[in-house]
């Protein structure tokens, strides 16, 4: 179950079996490696490509969960339509802003080759001019060792990634490479459309590039071979809080949590939640930690598979301190160009830090709630949304917490 | 959607909105003001806000809008007839 599984050696390539596939190369694995454990990349046409992707049921994995070949055909057929805008642009994204998920960056230290492939694959289809990868600082030698490998790369232009949680929101990828200003744009159109430099531009998050260098040799219907029904193959995860073995972890889309957990060497009754999604995710309570990593399975708590966010938090630790922290951390990270984001973020931060000491508890619990519905949905990114997304499910995973802080006592001490 | 056409909306550029107010006084059955004096959307989904329904007597006020917002944060958009609005962002 962890990134470094053993390396293929076989001398005729076989599709990777079971859950364990992206990293099948083994660790920081170069050109040579990987096309001994892949094989070299065949060149589907376009047609067949999205035909297979389609078949895959791959969605994305930066967070939203679109289906992958519905954005690439999106930006090919406004491509298509539009060609005096020009030639479509891809851009594959590891900026990975969120500080609980750094799968983005072991995945191009350990597969760059993998992302790679996947790029080629989705621009030869797209007939993209401008390939991109948008990378974080800690990726950016791995991923110029790995173009330096191999000559059809040679036309990858990397960029390195700003700091910042929202700066891998998509819009604020091209407006970072366009404007050098890595903020959330406000969209009327959508990027296949209208993204960098007016051009129609695919963002597709690097994960979701390796698993389609996959597809493109071994076929949709191997993709689908593991994983849930509702959301197929396999995904990587990143495991980080009070367990003894954090790290990136490739899992089926059908493993349960438990069963991530336990991988992870977690301790039966040891902990009191999970945050699933990251900073703009949800809390599962330990009771609930045998649903499924699945769209459906996490829908009771409003969480989302996302990009494969799991932070544990002990039985010693309050929640409500934990999310206060969180909000906290969240108010900075406004880009303070939305008003009811620039104002509403701090407010919040506020009240839930007066929750979490037991400070107007009550008070500030309904007040959370106001102001939460006050703000969402309007901002030009969802920096706010997940925000809220964090506090309403804080206040109901914590309900128990709530109320004993209002009675100037904590569940979690003694 | 109840209410409302269904075919505009008032897409509010939050990048540039300053919480004057203009709007909010033209258009006052479309928007209120929150804590902080921004407009807020009376009508449609909580979480698609950022384009404030528009009933049809309300096109040529909000035209007015438009032009007099001091910050040009307003634009009228067409919106796609209202196909079975979903609640949530799930795509499937």
């Amino acid at each position: 179950m962890t990134m470094t599984s053993e390396p293929a050696t076989a001398p005729v390539v076989q599709a990777p079996a079971g859950a364990q596939r992206v990293f099948a190369a083994g660790a920081a694995a170069d050109h040579e490696a990987h096309l001994r454990a892949f094989g070299p990349l065949p060149k589907r046409d376009p047609g067949a490509l999205l035909d297979q992707l389609e078949a895959s049921g791959l969605t994305g994995r930066g967070g939203a969960g679109f289906p992958a070949w519905r954005k690439l055909a999106a930006t090919g057929e406004a491509a298509a339509q539009r060609r005096r805008r020009g030639a479509p642009i891809l851009i594959a994204n590891g900026s990975e802003g969120e500080p609980l998920s750094w799968k983005d960056e072991v995945l191009l230290q350990n597969a760059p080759h993998l992302v790679i492939d996947g790029m080629l694959t989705a621009a030869r289809t797209l007939g993209a001019r401008n390939v991109l990868l948008y990378a974080g600082s800690g990726s950016l030698a791995a991923v110029e060792r790995a173009i330096g490998e191999r000559a059809d790369a040679r036309g990858i232009e990397v960029v390195e990634a700003e700091d910042g949680f929202i700066a891998g929101e998509a819009s604020s990828v091209v407006n970072a490479i366009e404007n050098d200003d890595p903020r959330p744009m406000d969209r009327t159109v959508r990027l296949a459309e209208s993204g960098l430099r007016g051009r129609p531009t695919l963002v597709h998050n690097v994960e979701t590039m390796a698993h389609l260098g996959l597809i493109a040799r071994f076929g949709g219907a191997w993709f689908r071979s593991v994983g849930a029904p509702e959301d197929l193959g396999t995904r990587l995860i990143t495991v980080s809080g009070d367990i003894p073995r954090t790290g990136v972890f490739e899992v089926a889309t059908d493993a349960t949590l438990a069963s991530v957990l336990q991988a992870a060497g977690l301790q039966q009754g040891s902990a009191a939640a999970a945050l699933i999604g990251g900073y703009h995710g949800a809390w599962v309570p330990a009771v609930s930690f045998g649903t499924p990593l699945t769209p459906s399975g996490l829908e009771p708590f409003g969480a989302q598979p996302g990009a494969g966010i799991v932070h544990v938090l002990s039985d010693q630790r309050c929640g409500l301190r934990a999310t206060a922290d969180i909000v906290e951390y969240l108010a900075g990270q406004t880009a303070r160009q939305c008003g009811p984001c620039m104002f509403g973020l701090p407010t919040l931060a506020t009240r839930f830090t007066a929750l979490a000491r037991g400070q107007d508890a009550e008070q500030s619990a309904a007040e959370l709630r106001r102001i939460s519905g006050l703000i969402v949905g309007r901002g030009a990114c969802h920096h706010p949304d997940g925000t809220v997304r964090l506090i309403r499910s804080a206040l109901d995973v914590f309900a128990r917490d709530v109320r004993a802080h209002a009675h100037g006592r904590c569940t979690r001490r003694p | 959607m109840s209410g409302s056409t269904g075919t505009h909306a008032l897409h509010i550029d939050w990048t540039r909105c300053d919480g004057r107010g203009l709007c909010t006084e033209i258009l006052e059955r479309a928007l209120t003001r929150d804590d902080w004096g921004y407009p807020v959307a009376t009508r449609g989904l909580p979480e698609r806000r950022t384009d404030a329904p528009l009933r049809e007597d309300e096109l040529d006020d909000a035209e007015e809008a438009v032009r007099l917002c001091p910050l040009a944060a307003l634009r009228v958009t067409r919106v796609a007839a209202p196909t079975a609005p979903r609640a949530g962002r799930r795509v499937r």
